[in-house]
């Protein structure tokens, strides 16, 4: 892993070469190598975690279970490889990013609120459990 | 934005008054010319944070577009009209590589973009064709599984429910296979032009879009392949 050592090394705040940007110019997306490291290692765990509960059929291995692997893992992605921050220059990602997971949820809650709705008050026979 | 931009020597501002104005005016004409020279406006706002913002709008709009497909799935995956059920068709061993084949391929993008920041190009490229093969790998596990379910007549036209999956999964593997491209052209630029301020921005714009491409694929695994496995 020499790349790897190189990496902690590097990436100083200027630019080391004349007239070239320094790397902050970039919205400070880069990171840290050990960011990178440690959300890696996060999300293999999170990802191993859950498969391991399905496959093994523990009793935990619940949908409310795994939910929570997966919203955990997506929250370490946007932390450590997204780099998402309270910072002043991320303000609009953060806002942005606030707005879409309240739509999200919105349409994914509304579709299976509604949905199912219609599902429980349709007459019995008039919806056959095979047709979609 | 009001204060003339300055090439960035290690971060100091060189600031005159009296002849700021035109020397920014002449500076921005010579911006197109000088791809290589970046300009460092007060406070950042600079085009490449710009595009970045920009980008990351698209993305989020991007997941709505996925938000969509993961509702229709919600409500479909019962809907399996006769036909094969999710704990028939899927193998989570099978998923379980391609989820480490596309978490390991995000972690060396991100590698890539830390060996951008200390502008290695041996390095960056290293780590782009890394992520490059890792994600080939996906989309070969994926096509295969996809080919393997449709001879078993299992395809997209069997059900609903095979239907949405087909949709949402496909997608995904779309926008991967987009994202290939996109590494592709950048390396290429990477080898030609060296780290220009716009090769720079291209390249932390598709780091974003590949660690996005891993949080949708969270989603999908969780909702469709463990919770199908749990029924």
């Amino acid at each position: 892993m020499s790349v790897a050592n190189e990496a902690m090394a590097g990436h100083g705040p200027h630019g080391a070469i004349h007239g070239v940007a320094p790397g902050r110019a970039h919205g400070g997306t880069h990171g840290s190598l050990k960011s990178y490291l440690v959300g890696f290692l996060l999300a293999i765990a999170l990802t191993l975690v859950p498969f391991g509960l399905v496959m093994s059929h523990a009793p935990i291995g619940t949908p409310l279970i795994v939910a929570v692997f997966a919203l955990a893992q997506i929250s370490v992605h946007i932390v450590y490889f997204l780099h998402v921050n309270r910072s002043e220059e991320q303000r609009w990602n953060l806002t942005a990013l606030v707005f879409t997971a309240i739509v999200v949820c919105i349409i994914l809650g509304g579709s299976l609120w509604i949905m199912h709705n219609l599902y429980v008050n349709m007459m019995p026979g008039m919806m056959p459990g095979s047709v979609g | 934005m009001s204060t003339g931009p300055t090439i960035a020597h290690g971060g100091a501002l060189a600031f005159r008054p009296g002849y700021a104005d035109h020397a920014a005016d002449a500076l921005r004409d010579l911006r197109p010319a000088t791809d290589a020279v970046d300009f460092e406006l007060e406070h950042h706002h600079d085009a490449a944070s710009t595009a970045q913002l920009g980008f990351w709008i698209y993305l989020m709009s991007d997941c709505l577009l996925f938000a969509g497909l993961f509702a229709t799935y919600s409500v479909l995956h019962v809907r399996t009209a006769g036909g094969p059920t999710a704990p028939q068709l899927f193998h989570l061993p099978y998923v379980l590589a391609e989820t480490v084949c596309l978490l390991v391929s995000s972690f060396t993008c991100g590698l890539a973009t830390l060996a951008m920041g200390r502008r290695s190009r041996g390095a960056t490229l290293g780590w782009l064709a890394v992520t490059f093969t890792l994600g080939l790998a996906f989309i070969g596990l994926e096509a295969h599984e996809f080919a393997h379910l449709i001879a078993d007549h299992a395809g997209p036209d069997r059900s609903a429910f095979l239907s949405s999956f087909f949709t949402l999964v496909a997608t995904h593997g779309l926008h991967v296979t987009c994202g290939l491209i996109w590494m592709a052209i950048m390396m290429v630029l990477v080898v030609k032009k060296g780290f220009t301020a716009s090769v720079q921005s291209r390249l932390s714009c598709l780091s974003l879009f590949w660690h996005f491409l891993d949080i949708i694929w969270v989603g999908v695994f969780t909702l469709v392949y463990l919770f199908g496995a749990l029924k």
